[in-house]
């Protein structure tokens, strides 16, 4: 038990020093005029540059397809763009070999817009995901996933598969399985998009306790009031697929929404 | 409390061999390759013993050869032989020179002749059996010419000379069974390829999603190698095994036959290790092939 305590103590002990890293190391993302387009169709993100800082929380709106999740898409490297430069942690990842793409994917958590849980894991299986990916002695694989149940809520739907799981629920599981890993970033497309009034809050509140840790929150959304509710919090706006500040600055802090 | 933390760990690992959904056996996999290792055990086996079957022969007869004395008198025939047998059983390089008993021919020539036949009235040639001294070339040609010195009328008959035709046709029989061997194992690498090709479709999701979480190719591609090697150690156990006792019951059959030529087709010791390395073989194919198949899937996505 003792051991377990002071094995306990060392990983929060270079999570922390991690974050502390991480604070001073300034930008971790680069993005200059990168454009991306889906075969031989007009491009869906042009000339897109901004830098983000880490242990910052951004958001990133726009209209429905102006192009947010393809961004978001070569932010978590499942695409490479056309043209264009993006630097992570201070690598250029469009000229990476593929070898070296999963060292970078293990620094970037993401809670997609559509959950994504492998369908015939339960959701113990699915927050142990990352950790038995990044392969995890099984011993300590564990005490990690029952803290995180325990700390969405679903310490008693352990073993539910994702079909049984509410869309509340699964999103949670989600978020579990994304930050478990103690992610440099967390990427979240649309993470309101399909919950209530109330879990939207608490997830907010849960991503600002994440932010508070030192992870770079990146959280795509188009619902206006939520980005007012986190302050400090800074925003790009995608139009068309062009940042809508052409110079690439972002806003901060971000304007309220005007009152109807 | 130890049987508790035990079961969790025993699930956690099944959980971690278990990031594709589970399938076996109810799929047809296992089965393919069971029919595949079935027929290929069948073929090699077939192959084996019909090689063995001719070294047998050969080793028999190649050392062998037969002088024929065609004297119509009996008795000067006998004087020739009782001649040609002394002088055989001097030379160097023959280990032995047996005359063929002449009523045993009588006996073998009788179901053509009726069973009325006298021998006194049919001049039989008489036959001696030579068995030549140790390995190597035969020397045929000096016994011809010992034979027709001491009866020019005499015939030497080398018994390898037999075994020509029957030769080619063991070994384009055996041909046959190494190409079939060889045909099963590229149908069942191809079936193998097939299935991952298969499976790496239909789990694209799930491999997305460990892509994106930070797995490797190689991490995701063992998990697919590790479900089929599972599959071809079922199948190919499965195949084996009914192979082997199709092989015995066929080898049985054989035995009672009481053919000396079919009985020389058994299966040596070594065959039996060859037989019983060809199950490793198809799960070491199955294996790598799978690995190979979605290595190459992977490689084509980011």
């Amino acid at each position: 038990m003792a051991g377990k305590t002071a094995c306990g103590d060392a990983v929060r002990g270079a999570v922390w020093r991690r974050i502390g890293a991480l604070n001073s190391m300034g930008t971790i993302v680069q993005f200059e005029n990168v454009g991306l387009r889906y075969g031989m169709s007009a491009e869906t993100l042009a000339d897109v540059s901004f830098s983000l800082d880490g242990g910052g929380f951004y958001f990133l709106t726009g209209a429905s397809g102006a192009g947010k999740t393809s961004l978001l898409k070569l932010l978590y490297l499942a695409q490479r763009p056309s043209r264009g430069v993006i630097r992570l942690f201070g690598e250029d990842v469009v000229t990476l070999p593929r070898k070296r793409l999963p060292g970078f994917r293990r620094r970037i958590g993401v809670v997609f817009q559509d959950f994504r849980l492998v369908p015939h894991l339960s959701a113990y299986d699915n927050i142990a995901l990352p950790l038995r990916v990044a392969g995890m002695e099984e011993s300590e694989v564990d005490a990690p996933v029952s803290e995180m149940l325990a700390w969405v809520g679903l310490a008693d739907r352990a073993n539910a598969r994702p079909a049984t799981l509410s869309g509340g629920e699964q999103q949670r599981v989600a978020i579990a399985r994304a930050v478990i890993g103690r992610p440099e970033i967390l990427i979240a497309d649309e993470p309101t998009g399909n919950v209530d009034a109330d879990m939207a809050h608490r997830l907010l509140t849960l991503f600002e306790a994440l932010n508070k840790l030192g992870t770079t929150l990146v959280v795509a959304t188009h619902d206006l009031p939520l980005i007012g509710r986190v302050p400090g919090a800074q925003m790009m706006r995608l139009d068309k697929g062009r940042l809508a500040d052409p110079t690439g600055s972002l806003r901060y802090p971000p304007k309220r929404p005007e009152a109807s | 409390m130890k049987m508790a933390t035990f079961r969790k760990q025993e699930s956690a690992t099944a959980a971690r061999n278990r990031l594709l959904p589970e399938g076996r056996v109810a799929g047809p996999m296992p089965w393919v390759i069971a029919i595949m290792m079935f027929l290929t055990v069948l073929a090699a086996a077939g192959g084996l013993a019909l090689n063995q079957g001719m070294r047998s022969l050969r080793t028999e007869l190649s050392g062998r050869a037969t002088v024929q004395i065609v004297e119509a008198d009996a008795e000067t025939r006998a004087q020739v032989v009782k001649k040609m047998v002394a002088r055989l059983r001097a030379t160097p390089g023959i280990h032995a020179a047996r005359p063929v008993d002449p009523d045993r021919l009588a006996d073998q020539l009788r179901p053509w002749l009726g069973a009325e036949m006298d021998t006194a009235d049919l001049p039989i040639p008489a036959l001696i059996d030579v068995e030549f001294a140790g390995e190597g070339p035969r020397p045929v040609e000096t016994l011809a010419k010992l034979a027709k010195s001491i009866a020019p009328q005499a015939r030497v008959e080398p018994h390898a000379a037999f075994l020509g035709p029957l030769s080619g046709l063991v070994a384009t029989l055996a041909g046959v069974a190494a190409l079939l061997v060889l045909l099963m194992a590229i149908a069942t690498g191809a079936v193998v390829v097939l299935a991952a090709r298969g499976a790496h479709e239909s789990h694209r999701g799930t491999i997305d999603i460990l892509h994106l979480m930070g797995a490797t190719d190689v991490q995701i591609a063992r998990l697919f190698q590790r479900r089929i090697a599972l599959d071809a150690l079922l199948g190919g156990g499965l195949g084996f095994v009914m192979a082997v006792l199709v092989i015995l019951l066929v080898g049985q059959r054989l035995g009672a036959t009481g053919s000396d030529l079919l009985r020389a087709a058994y299966l040596p010791g070594w065959g039996w290790g060859v037989l019983a390395a060809l199950p490793v073989a198809g799960i070491a194919l199955a294996t790598l092939t799978a690995r190979m198949t979605v290595l190459r899937a992977l490689g084509r996505a980011l």
